[in-house]
């Protein structure tokens, strides 16, 4: 199934070209922040809790800054004056850049070492004595609802908010809802069915850990500052309004950046005290993360509990769906942190009609700080629905897949269909996508297959689930919401931008005001302005990342750069090809009306013979006074795209599994997705990103798990403890698409760095569930490792609930 | 991630190395570095002076000298999982070899580092008991050997002195058939053992004449199953026969819990295991 371009000019949209930047990034000759080594740098080491609640009764860093080599050590009261970590949504307790009398998470900084090497500033973070008195601490997410202890003594309550839904919190319209859910439910007719589900913590740990180097310079007066992050702009705004300082003042640059996944999406205390300490010192000052460091505090993900109750009657129709969870925050908000359950309200209800009542408590415990890990709240939001519909589609008796059909948003409510609390969405069609995947896959084959294993004892599985998503985050308008990038200086909505400037070479340079963290952005925005413009795409340059060169960027989330700043620099290079088209008209003595831009270069419609090149057109306009009269030199263009609204892309999803009922190992036996991101413009970047996005829902559903102890520890300090997946962990994934563009951006486009994640911890929890169903089992919480599965089969069986 | 400071020195010698390890406190062996340096980095463990014996030359080849096969102090997990008479004479270990770590842990870290570490998940050392494999060790007060049963003390600790050196392990040519099995913690045999069960037996007149079965991953140690063995041996090696024998498999054995594992679901595995592994084993020899 393909995609067809309205904008096309060449077949580059849309086309396989292989990503420009992996030679370098697999020879290793792509520069990461930690390679960066400037003249007389110092290196910076943290020394951390190892409580998850203590007072801090004494810090003693006497023997350390004697150690040779050591140049400081920073205390909360050397950084009060800077006070708390600048965050974007407010809501809770903001995080002391140090801790200060109390800790209130394992790994919290207490101490800020510099020293000559990395290795100094380490040896001597562990010389300094810091004595405790530790506390209880409140990790249970229900106990912290609860209040029976405060995690923030000067705070009234745990429970920072609750998001609920009904039209934007409508009081009376979510009444209304809660009375048709309960009338629905007070039918004899009706049948209702509630899963308790946990979603567990995850640790996002992308490859490269987070790096900063900050170089203070005092002559101008200027911070330089690398850093590993998915959002430079805000970064140097962050850093301007803490040390008061114009946004001219901080340039903020990503270089390569290895994975971020949404924990890259944060201003850190360690950026902004690296920049302290360059300032204090008079010299660069590089921190990088240890893997343990990026364990415990770097933020997390996830880290739910909720019980989802589906309501319907027998025949499949859902009268009611209601969600009533626990969202935990952690000790601190950082960037966005109660924003990320509010990303799952918009998609609570899915792609269905049905009446919903969404509620998802917010609040702190003594852990590390939870916020954006990819899907942010929306993985959450469709595991919960779709494991529902689910338990309810086995009670009743109907296929999953039907149940699903027969409640979906219709195609043809499509422009005006809304979300449950009344969002517009872009467009969908759900019914075709299902169907194409049910059809693709073979469905009805599969499960007699799985039937006729099952009558042999063995336990096969099919697990189904659809999701639709928010993202491409847009609208602009969010910025009245508080969605902005306002506490780091700027006050801009969602939106993107991108330059085109053509040299006078004929080659052309795109900057942009978004990074990767590996999307292929270098590949995917050198085909839309190769499409614009005909220049091909080995001579299209892409820089990202450096702030004093790229226009304003909000950065690379939530699904959002292609659609918002890939739609901008489709535009600037609009822009470019109209003022490239008068400068052609004039050089052939034609029309602009009448250019054609092919074959590398422009010609008049009808005389293909006579080409002048872009290096004959860019020229010209570098010869200000070879141009006609009134028309300016230079060939470059800026543009800002202002989206009207999020995308809504959508999906369905299929897995077989069989487990082996001795020791509850599961094998995830095939992978088929079915999603719909709007138009392709690079096929082979969207497989990849649906590959890894996957490979991210799977691992939570069968292996990661980033839960703290009861007593505030947290165990998963490397990979021996916190198994990710790899590639010989996972089946070979059947990809496939239906395309439905979008009407919100010109080039149609929804976004996919989410979908995979957003789409399969659900899929594969429902096979192993249909898999365990003949021995009554209806639930088992994520991740499900063998001994989980075991413990799950174990309880059927003494339960007698085999069937 | 960081280590405190060391030192490292490089032997060309065996006695090279073994008189650097009699002479200097606190100095370890580094192999194939794939346990000492993480334990190193996370400062679990700080020796004072590696001794890398990657550059002695004749620790790296598999020798079949007649009545055993010896297994040098460099061989790989890889070389040790491909090797055609470790497969013939000791399936177990080339089996636990192969389901060791990943491609890069394989090609860097040893057989013999695999078994002087004593891991209680790690796979070979448990291959290595039931194939009743003899280690030898050398310092510089000359060299001994030391039968597998005798081998692991405790976890992370075995019978080596402070300046021994295990030099090469040796398997016996025995007859019989081997087998491993394991569940890995991520599922399938990847990643280190939640549990893991290595056998070796030997058929004759259609009986199990002689067997030894030894366990990963539940106790503290690698142990072995003597009382699973007592029970096969003697029994026509059947379904029936065999599942008997394995619910002994944890006697003498005190199963511990971890991340991956309870004590109630590891000693169920353990029984699992060892049936499975047995039933290859028997398959293989019949
Ligand atoms: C990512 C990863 C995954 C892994 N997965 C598994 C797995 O699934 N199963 C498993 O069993 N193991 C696994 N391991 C551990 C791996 O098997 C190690 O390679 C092995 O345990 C140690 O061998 P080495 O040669 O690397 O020894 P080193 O790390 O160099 O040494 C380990 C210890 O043994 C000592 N030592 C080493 N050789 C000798 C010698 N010849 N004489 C005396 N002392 C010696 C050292 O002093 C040190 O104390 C994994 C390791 C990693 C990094």
């Amino acid at each position: 199934m393909g995609g067809g371009f309205g904008v096309s000019t060449t077949s580059v949209l849309g086309g396989v070209v292989k990503r420009r930047e992996d030679p370098a990034l697999i020879r290793g000759t792509g520069l990461y922040v930690d390679d960066l080594q400037l003249p007389g740098m110092l290196h910076v080491a943290f020394v951390r809790s190892p409580y998850a609640h203590a007072r801090v009764v004494s810090v003693d860093a006497s023997d350390a800054e004697a150690m040779d080599g050591v140049r400081a050590v920073y205390t909360a009261a050397d950084v009060a004056h800077l006070g708390d970590l600048v965050t974007q949504v407010a809501v809770g307790k903001l995080r002391p850049l140090l801790a200060g009398d109390k800790v209130n998470h394992l790994g919290e900084a207490v101490a800020m070492v510099v020293a000559d090497s990395r290795y100094g500033a380490r040896d001597a973070a562990d010389a300094v004595d810091v004595e405790y008195d530790p506390l209880d601490p409140v990790i249970d997410l229900k106990e912290a609802a609860s209040d029976a202890a405060l995690v923030h003594e000067d705070m009234e309550s745990n429970v920072l908010l609750a998001w609920e839904g009904g039209p934007w919190g409508d009081e009376e319209a979510i009444a209304a809802t809660q009375q048709t859910i309960a009338d629905a439910k007070g039918r004899d007719d009706t049948v209702s069915v509630s899963i308790e589900a946990v979603n567990q913590r995850l640790l996002p740990m992308p490859m490269e850990p987070r790096s900063v180097v900050a170089d203070w310079n005092v002559g101008y007066g200027r911070f330089t500052v690398h850093s590993s992050t998915q959002i430079a702009h805000a970064l140097a705004g962050g850093i301007a309004q803490t040390f008061g300082l114009s946004l001219t003042d901080v340039r903020c640059i990503a270089p390569e950046v290895g994975g971020g996944f949404g924990c890259k999406l944060n201003v850190y205390n360690d950026e902004i005290l690296v920049c302290f300490a360059s300032q204090q010192l008079g010299r660069p000052v590089k921190f990088t993360e240890t893997r343990r460091d990026a364990a415990g505090s770097t933020i997390h993900g996830r880290g739910w509990v909720a019980t989802a109750t589906i309501t319907g009657t027998a025949d499949g129709q859902i009268l009611g769906y209601e969600l009533d969870g626990i969202a935990d925050m952690g000790a601190y908000s950082q960037n966005f942190t109660v924003a990320i359950p509010f990303l799952g309200l918009f998609v609570g209800a899915g792609q269905y009609t049905f009446p919903t009542h969404w509620k998802v408590a917010c609040v702190h415990t003594h852990t590390m700080t939870t916020d954006a890990y990819r899907g942010a709240g929306r993985p959450e939001a469709a595991y919960y629905l779709e494991r529902a519909i689910d338990a309810f589609a086995r009670e009743i008796g109907v296929d999953p897949a039907e149940v699903r059909r027969k409640n979906f948003i219709p195609a043809d409510s499509f422009p005006g269909a809304a979300t449950h609390i009344g969002f517009p969405m872009d467009t969908g069609d759900y019914e075709t996508n299902l169907d194409a995947l049910l059809e693709t896959a073979g469905y009805e084959d599969l499960k007699a297959e799985r039937d006729r294993l099952r009558a042999e004892g063995r336990l096969v599985g099919l697990g189904l689930a659809t999701y639709v998503e928010v993202c491409g985050f847009g609208p602009s308008a969010l910025v009245d919401l508080g969605f902005s990038w306002a506490a780091y200086k700027i006050p801009s909505g969602f939106s993107g931008s991108g330059l085109v400037r053509v040299q006078a070479d004929g080659t052309a340079s795109v900057i942009i005001g978004t990074g990767p963290t590996g999307q292929g952005h270098q590949t995917t925005w050198a085909q839309i302005v190769s499409n614009q413009l005909g220049i091909p795409v080995e001579n299209i340059r892409v820089s990202h990342g450096d702030t004093a060169e790229s226009p304003l960027g909000i950065g690379t989330f939530g699904s959002r750069s292609a659609a918002v700043d890939g739609s901008a620099t489709y535009e600037a290079a609009n822009k470019v090809r109209a003022k490239a088209a008068d400068l052609a008209a004039h050089l052939l003595e034609a029309s602009a009306d009448d250019i054609v831009f092919a074959d590398g270069g422009a010609h008049v419609a009808g005389s293909p013979d006579q080409q002048v090149s872009w290096s004959d057109i860019a020229t010209l306009a570098y010869q200000p006074h070879r141009l006609p009269e009134g028309m300016e030199g230079g060939l470059e263009a800026h543009a800002v795209f202002s989206p009207g609204n999020a995308t809504w892309p959508f999906g369905s999803h299929l897995a077989l599994v069989e487990v082996d009922g001795d020791t509850g190992d599961v094998k995830l036996l095939r992978y088929i997705a079915m999603d719909d991101c709007g138009n392709v413009i690079n096929p082979m970047i969207v497989d990849g990103q649906i590959h890894g996005g996957l490979a991210q829902g799977i691992g939570q559903a069968m292996f990661e798990d980033g839960d703290y102890e009861a007593d505030g520890n947290l165990l998963k300090w490397s990979f021996v403890e916190y198994p990710l997946p790899t590639s010989a962990d996972l089946p070979s994934f059947e990809l496939h698409r239906t395309v439905t563009p979008t009407d919100i951006n010109p080039l149609g486009v929804k976004g996919i760095g989410e979908a995979g994640t957003i789409g399969s911890a659900q899929t594969v929890v429902n096979a192993v569930v249909d898999a365990l169903s003949p021995l009554g089992v209806t639930h088992v919480d994520m991740p499900l490792r063998p001994k989980r599965v075991w413990a799950a089969i174990q309880a059927a069986k003494t339960n007698g609930s085999v069937s | 991630m960081y280590p405190r400071s060391f030192e490292y020195v490089s032997p060309g010698s065996l006695d090279e190395a073994t008189s650097v390890l009699a002479s200097t406190e606190g100095a370890k062996v580094l192999a194939g570095g794939m346990s000492l340096l993480p334990l190193m980095k996370l400062r679990l463990f700080s020796p004072d002076v590696l001794v890398d014996i990657g550059r002695i030359p004749g620790l790296s080849s598999i020798e079949d000298r007649g009545d055993h096969l010896a297994i040098g102090a460099m061989v790989s997990h890889a070389a040790t999982a491909s090797d055609s008479s470790i497969a013939e004479h000791a399936a177990a270990l080339a089996t636990a070899a192969s389901w060791t770590g990943d491609v890069q842990v394989r090609n860097q870290g040893t057989t013999c580092g695999s078994i002087a570490h004593a891991d209680i998940a790690a796979d070979q050392p448990s291959a290595a008991l039931a194939l009743g494999a003899t280690m030898v060790a050398a310092s510089a007060g000359g060299v001994r050997e030391i039968a597998a049963s005798d081998f692991f003390v405790d976890t992370l600790t075995t019978a080596l002195g402070p300046g021994e050196i295990l030099t090469e392990v040796r398997i016996p040519k025995q007859g019989g058939a081997s087998a491993y099995e394991k569940l890995g913690r991520r599922g399938g045999h990847t990643d280190y053992a939640v549990a893991g069960a290595a056998v070796w037996l030997d058929v004759s007149d259609g009986a199990v004449s002689s067997a030894r079965v030894a366990l990963t991953g539940v106790g503290a140690k690698p142990t072995l199953a003597e009382g699973v063995a007592e029970a096969l041996i003697g029994t026509d090696g059947s379904d029936a026969a065999i599942a008997e024998a394995s619910e002994r498999a944890l006697e003498g054995v005190t199963v511990l819990d971890d991340l991956f594992g309870t004590v109630e679901y590891k000693a169920h595995l353990a029984k699992v295991m060892t049936r499975r592994a047995l039933q290859q084993a028997v398959a293989a020899a019949t």
